[in-house]
């Protein structure tokens, strides 16, 4: 094997010319003024509409796509009847059509070669790029087995490919949305409710009377419902209690704001509970009935003082006290939030365990202004023959982490290193919707991996860096331009979602259910691909579900009663949780059992060194992931992301504001790109602050190329959370360079 | 009739989905826009207050754009409107320098322009594109001068703030505070 084969390439597009050019003939024509009020006129009244679903986050917010006559999307507008949007999409839905019209999509399949030497692409047509990836599927089960062949995986392509995938007979199958994101607190939460919080997430936000947010930014991650509901919270008068060492949006609108010291937060949680049972706030008839290990737990944090808690977290005891009486004078209105990505310092299934815990005593689980009882409708499984039994899966690569319940991205890059102690060696990947270069941690272990595979195919639909090092690259349609799977997703009552194609895929685009199916025919499992459009499919499961293509056309949600019981406990009801004991567990018996604290304790983490500063980083509104930095629309709102510093720090470190720095971490890797800097009292002295999934360097990304640096990039150490191996992102400290380290290199 | 915005500053998260919102709707060209979003702070760390707003054209009942327009381009309509007729529009960009407010950009085929609060869309009884996409929904719209309307009710009830009201314009983009 030839291991400089799988060196980074930059996607070629050559061979497209033609279609590129009269695609901008028509933009031209789109923004001539005398045709303009003309046209505008003429459009508004023939437009289109076209049922779908936002594909731009995980949010899966029901759609209507405008089109106009001659095929082109004008506008993308929320479905009011949707409980995920209420008819407003969040900014990138509102977007979602630069996906479409980004002209520097994937336009046609590519095939790695080498030429005089050098290594490139080739343009290739579908058919010769499925049957080498059929090959590929075939000559993999041969020699090692079908389990070696993983696929790594996000959003709606993902499921259709699993499906391809489970029927070839492999279960190595992982998404970076579990140990990358939100994993601990399905986990935490799972231990002590039975019950994963899930998404969207059972909050009543709307009706809550308490909500308080712990490394939760609601309204810079805009989870659309949830920054709805916050927002008809503040209306009614709720009380917000941010906790975040940053000034975030959420920490604006709040009556309390406790700028805790950056990895600490565990401390205060035990320190609320502490407040809480010694003067008796809790709610005792809630935790009498429903939960056990009260005891324990009141002996556990009884030397956790605010008093305590204030040397560790630099949060004063009276404001910890203060909160705490809110909490509960609210309760059990009150939510303290799961939050979202939530793997920071390796301890993190205990911190969600701990936030869990705190809303346990003071009853918001089924409680109005709480979190309630969500509910889905399952759609029902076109039929197909059972997949065969995998001998081993993403579970015996994760083995070491009792809790985990998903596949493990980074586990299955560790088992993709070749290594003969390895039971479980990988092979060949499979990529679909997700940049693992931006968004998994250890680039070099991520890169070790790739090289070491025999095989990789990415199918997306723009040219993100991860296609750069694949052997075939499909190219995706997006959203807009395809049939995908019925959504339905938990909420306050179910509700399902369709997306039809508004208009016929762009360039040589295809769908990812089409994709899967001509992989499936090709090697030989035609069987579990048994119609010749999705479109069969859907209409098929439409009418198991009493209603039709037709119709769900025309209206594009349907929302559906309740069977489930009632949103919230009734006074005094019987309710058996789905944890061992059928009670919220405060001692877990299960943690103990297996060697592990059975509740949360604190442990000090590490602190920047002198000249360091913590990286911290988060969403911005305008963008998801690394994925939409290139969308025409999001990144005239958000071109790059800048270094929040501190005035003081800047002071000290003579920065201005917009000064190109670059930064260097604690194990000596620079960022690729300078960032700017945004001098803001927003952000403490001892951390910086940037948007993540900016600093692309794929040229053929030619909005996002070297626009501010990636965080990712800049994240080499990683603590791993022992319950469920997710991935602690919050220990990693930068210095910041004014001086260009790369002046010297040759690129 | 009397058109105005009404922007509740409390609930506003600056996620700019009034700015694409717009864009999209009125097919304003990459690079430019008739909306954006400003973000104040004041105080220093951990005293702080942030304030975020929606900002656009304030539809001035005194708007200096009109008057200093040397074709009529800029004109007011019903509604106390302020519009620019993109074919009488010479592209001077006097009104561009009289804007206190920063609110008009030279459109690259040579007019000037700027928000319309989609008069074509109240034309058919629906809201302004930048309002009725605000998750947040802290934008307001309707008749300043029906004492019933949803916005009188709030500048009734509610503190509040206009931009530059030092400029004389009496502008008609009002900020709950």
């Amino acid at each position: 094997m030839v291991t400089s084969r799988r060196k980074f390439i930059k996607i070629s597009a050559l061979g497209v010319g033609g279609i590129t050019l009269s695609a901008s003939a028509v933009n031209l024509l789109a923004s001539n003024p005398l045709l303009d009020a003309a046209a505008k006129k003429n459009l508004a009244k023939k437009l289109s509409r076209t049922a779908t679903y936002c594909e731009v986050c995980f949010w899966k917010c029901a759609a209507w796509a405008y089109t106009d006559e001659e095929g082109d999307i004008k506008k993308v507008i929320g479905n009011d009847d949707d409980p995920h949007c209420n008819g407003r999409l969040c900014p990138r839905g509102t977007g979602g059509l630069g996906m479409y019209s980004d002209e520097d999509r994937l336009k046609t399949p590519l095939i790695r070669t080498t030429i005089n030497g050098e290594e490139t692409y080739r343009e290739a047509s579908w058919e010769e790029a499925l049957d080498l990836i059929a090959e590929k599927f075939t000559e993999i089960k041969q020699k090692y087995g079908p389990e070696s062949f993983a696929l790594l995986k996000h959003g709606s392509p993902g499921s259709h490919l699993e499906h391809l995938f489970k029927a070839y007979g492999s279960d190595t199958i992982a998404e970076p949305a579990y140990a990358q994101c939100r994993g601990p607190r399905e986990t935490g939460f799972g231990l002590t409710f039975g019950s994963w919080v899930g998404s969207p997430e059972p909050t009543d936000i709307r009706d809550t009377k308490c909500l308080v947010l712990i490394g939760s930014h609601i309204g810079e991650n805009m989870h659309n419902t949830q920054v709805q509901e916050m927002s008809d919270a503040i209306d009614n008068g709720a009380t917000i209690i941010t906790v975040d060492p940053r000034f975030s949006t959420a920490a604006s609108k709040s009556s309390h704001w406790l700028p805790i010291k950056p990895a600490t937060d565990i401390a205060l949680l035990l320190s609320w509970m502490h407040v809480l049972i010694e003067e008796e706030l809790y709610n005792k008839k809630y935790v009498e009935k429903y939960a056990i290990g009260f005891d324990e737990l009141k002996a556990h944090v009884k030397p956790f003082t605010p008093e305590w808690a204030y040397g560790i977290t630099t949060i004063k005891p009276e404001s910890i006290r203060e909160t705490a009486r809110l909490m509960a004078a609210a309760a059990p209105a009150t939510i303290i939030h799961p939050g979202r990505h939530v793997t920071w310092y390796g301890d993190d299934s205990q911190r969600e365990r701990a936030i869990a815990i705190l809303n346990g005593l003071l009853g918001s689980w089924g409680n109005r202004g709480g979190f309630y009882f969500k509910e889905k409708i399952s759609i029902p499984k076109y039929p197909h023959p059972a997949y065969p039994e995998p001998k081993w899966g993403w579970h015996e690569i994760g083995e070491q982490y009792p809790f985990a319940e998903m596949g493990n991205t980074s586990e299955v890059v560790k088992a993709t290193i070749p290594n003969e102690d390895n039971p479980y060696p990988i092979k060949a990947w499979m990529i679909a919707g997700t940049n693992l270069i931006n968004t998994l941690p250890q680039r070099e272990q991520t890169l070790e991996a790739i090289n070491a595979l025999e095989f990789l195919v990415v199918v997306d639909t723009m040219p993100m860096e991860i296609t750069g090092y694949a052997d075939v690259v499909l190219p995706e349609c997006t959203y807009l331009e395809r049939y995908d799977g019925i959504r339905s997703a938990t909420n306050r009552h179910p509700s399902i979602a369709v997306r039809i194609p508004a208009v016929k895929p762009k360039y040589n685009s295809k769908p990812a259910w089409w994709i899967s199916k001509q992989i499936g025919d090709r090697i030989g499992l035609g069987d579990y691909f048994n119609y010749n459009d999705f479109e069969e499919v859907i209409e098929w499961q439409l009418n198991k579900m009493g209603t039709s293509l037709d119709e769900m056309k025309k209206i594009g949600v349907k929302n559906f009663e309740r069977t489930s019981g009632p949103l919230f406990l009734e006074e005094g009801q019987d309710y058996e949780f789905g944890t061992p004991s059928g009670k919220i567990e405060f001692y877990s018996q299960q943690l103990a059992d297996l060697g592990f604290d059975p509740m949360p304790v604190y442990t000090h983490h590490p602190q920047p060194p002198q000249g360091f500063y913590r990286l911290n980083y988060g969403r911005s509104p305008m963008h998801t992931f690394s994925r939409t930095i290139n969308n025409p629309y999001l990144s005239d709102l958000k071109s790059e992301n800048t270094l929040w510093v501190n005035p003081k720090v800047a002071r000290i470190l003579d920065l201005k504001k917009d000064q190109p720095v670059w930064l260097k971490n604690q194990d000596g890797i620079l960022s690729a790109f300078p960032i700017k800097v945004r001098v803001t009292e927003r952000i403490r002295w001892d951390s910086v602050y940037m948007y993540h999934g900016f600093g692309h360097n794929n040229k053929k990304l030619t909005r996002a190329f070297g626009k501010g640096a990636s965080d990712a990039e800049l994240i080499s150490k990683i603590v791993v959370d022992p319950l469920m191996g997710g991935t602690g992102l919050r220990g990693n400290f930068v210095s910041i360079l004014t001086e260009d380290p790369h002046k010297n290199t040759k690129v | 009739m009397r058109y105005a915005m009404v922007i509740d500053t409390l609930k506003c998260v600056g996620c700019s989905d009034c700015v694409v919102a717009c864009q999209t709707e009125n097919n304003v060209p990459h690079g430019y826009c008739r909306d954006w979003v400003t973000e104040a702070v004041s105080g220093s760390y951990p005293n702080l207050e942030l304030e975020l707003r929606s900002e656009r054209c304030n539809h001035c009942a005194n708007p200096p754009c009109v008057r200093c327009c040397p074709t009529g381009a800029s004109h007011v309509i019903e509604g106390g409107i302020v519009l620019v007729t993109a074919d009488q529009c010479i592209g001077c960009g006097a009104c561009i320098e009289s804007c206190p407010y920063d609110a008009r950009y030279q459109h690259p085929d040579g007019y000037v322009d700027k928000c319309t609060f989609c008069h074509h869309r109240l034309e058919k009884g629906q809201l302004p594109a930048c309002v009725s996409v605000c998750p947040t929904k802290c934008m307001y719209f309707g008749d300043l001068d029906d004492p019933n309307s949803e916005i009188s009710q709030l500048l009734k009830n509610r503190k509040y703030k206009t931009l530059s009201p030092e400029a004389g314009t009496d502008p008609h983009v009002f900020y709950l505070i």
